[in-house]
């Protein structure tokens, strides 16, 4: 797969000391810099759809990537509807995909 | 629920309410700035070019370095800070109600200066829904804040200076933008940004526009049109560009939430993003212990935001005791003629005639309610 990280930058420069952890996706190991968004990590591995609309079943992503329209939001250790732009990264935290309100996916997060 | 007081609260911890705390406290209030996010800064930290304007309003320094320079400042006040804090309603009373991490918070405030800022336009097209359609701020965010690229292959729709500065932030950070989308005649924003975007080859289509965007699951095409002179699609002029991302970069609107539930008066001000509330030359509203500054009062630009932010400070501060009239004019009217030199120029002065009209209206309003 490509590289998505922007691991040099004419103005930022080169990415600084990082600490990697693991999140699930989908029972799928992905890695993820500690502290940075869910949807950053989901993103730098390629994944973009992150929930469907409730009524046609529609796939959403991230839209304004600071809070504002919940289209990210994702089943996190098993609570729906938490919004993954704002929400940071923690080593072996369990996504799911949302669908419509989350109803019946709660325990998502605990079932292995 | 626990409660608390305070003498000046503010909203939002961007430019302008970074600003208006630290102008307060350090005239002596005792200031809680209150912030949803994690970290205060609001959308300075994914600025980082350049600010224009002069010396004074610190033209020359990226964004993110006047972040980081106001967060020391604010290090060092003795200004409260509540972070991950959202402000969701005000009550009677000067009430403020804030759910801090699971916790419920209600802060009594004399003054209360809303500092909320804006967020981004949306635009409806077939497959606008899809994922990879985003805010070009959204954008932004991940390249700048996140290190994360969107997506390789970039369409931005809107060439005004988030679209022709998102774009040119988006090549920094490695992607491919191949085409800047504009349904007007002409290039929104300023002719030194669109001339980079032209000099690493990214065409800018005016009068052109996206009729639908395409993809299984996501992104993965854009159809584009070219536009007659009455903005209608011009058949056969369709074509399509590959691309994963498409970013809108279509304006942005003043989150007036807050200021709506306080019950100020508004005007609908389209150059300014929408409805505005009235405010004086303090950044009065009309609702007395109710302050505005940056983007809630009309969108504009970091600079500008953070000259609102500090003459709300002062003017709250003020209005508290804290500094004799003359002397706070004085420190007012230094303000106030930093924010009118960056109202000037070929856009400023466009949205200097638009923040005048809301005050005149703010005017009109008190002579009325003075009958």
């Amino acid at each position: 797969m490509e590289e998505l990280r922007v691991l040099h930058h004419p103005v930022l420069g080169d990415a600084s000391e990082i600490k990697q952890v693991i999140i699930y996706f989908q029972g799928q190991p992905i890695p993820a810099i500690e502290g940075e968004p869910i949807a950053a990590a989901l993103l730098a591995a390629g994944i973009r759809s992150f929930r469907k609309t409730v009524h046609l079943h529609e796939p959403r992503g991230v839209f304004c990537a600071i809070g504002r329209c919940t289209d990210c939001m994702m089943i996190v250790n098993g609570q729906p509807n938490v919004r993954t732009c704002v929400t940071p990264v923690e080593d072996g935290m369990k996504l799911e995909p949302q669908d419509g309100y989350g109803r019946g996916q709660e325990a998502g997060g605990e079932k292995e | 629920m626990k409660r608390c007081r305070t003498e000046i609260a503010v909203i939002g911890a961007g430019p302008a309410g970074l600003c208006a705390a630290l102008e307060a406290q350090k005239l002596g209030a005792k200031v809680t700035l209150i912030d949803e996010n994690a970290m205060p800064g609001g959308q300075l930290f994914k600025q980082i070019h350049k600010f224009f304007g002069s010396k004074e309003h610190m033209a020359g320094i990226r964004g993110y370095e006047i972040g980081k320079q106001l967060l020391l400042d604010l290090e060092k006040s003795d200004a409260s800070v509540m972070l991950n804090s959202v402000a969701y309603g005000l009550f009677a009373n000067n009430t403020i109600g804030v759910i801090q991490k699971d916790e419920h918070v209600a802060i009594q405030a004399e003054k209360i200066i809303l500092a909320a800022g804006g967020k981004e336009n949306y635009m409806s097209f077939p497959g606008s829904t899809l994922p990879g359609v985003m805010g070009a701020g959204a954008a932004q965010t991940m390249i700048n804040v996140n290190r994360v690229l969107p997506g390789k292959n970039i369409v931005m729709l809107g060439s005004g200076n988030v679209g022709l500065i998102v774009a040119y932030q988006l090549m920094q950070a490695g992607a491919n933008v191949k085409a800047i989308v504009e349904a007007a005649p002409n290039i929104g924003g300023y002719g030194v940004h669109a001339g980079k975007i032209r000099r690493a080859g990214v065409p800018i289509l005016t009068a052109h526009t996206i009729t639908e965007v395409y993809g299984e699951g996501q992104v993965e095409g854009v159809i584009i049109a070219a536009l007659d002179e009455k903005w209608q699609p011009v058949p056969g002029s369709e074509r399509a560009i590959a691309a994963d991302t498409v970013c809108l970069a279509v304006g942005l609107n003043p989150m007036t939430e807050l200021a709506w539930m306080a019950g100020c008066e508004f005007t609908f001000l389209p150059l300014l993003g929408g409805h505005v509330p009235l405010h004086d030359t303090n950044m009065n509203t009309t609702i007395p212990d109710v302050y505005v500054a940056g983007d809630i009062t009309g969108v504009e630009e970091a600079s500008s935001a953070m000259e609102e932010g500090k003459l709300a400070g002062i003017a709250a501060a003020a209005a508290l005791g804290y500094m004799d009239a003359e002397e706070a004019e004085k420190c007012k009217n230094e303000v106030r003629s930093r924010m009118a030199a960056l109202r000037t120029g070929l856009f400023g002065e466009k949205r200097q005639t638009a923040k005048t009209e809301q005050m005149q209206q703010m005017e009109k309003y008190q002579r009325r309610a003075g009958d």
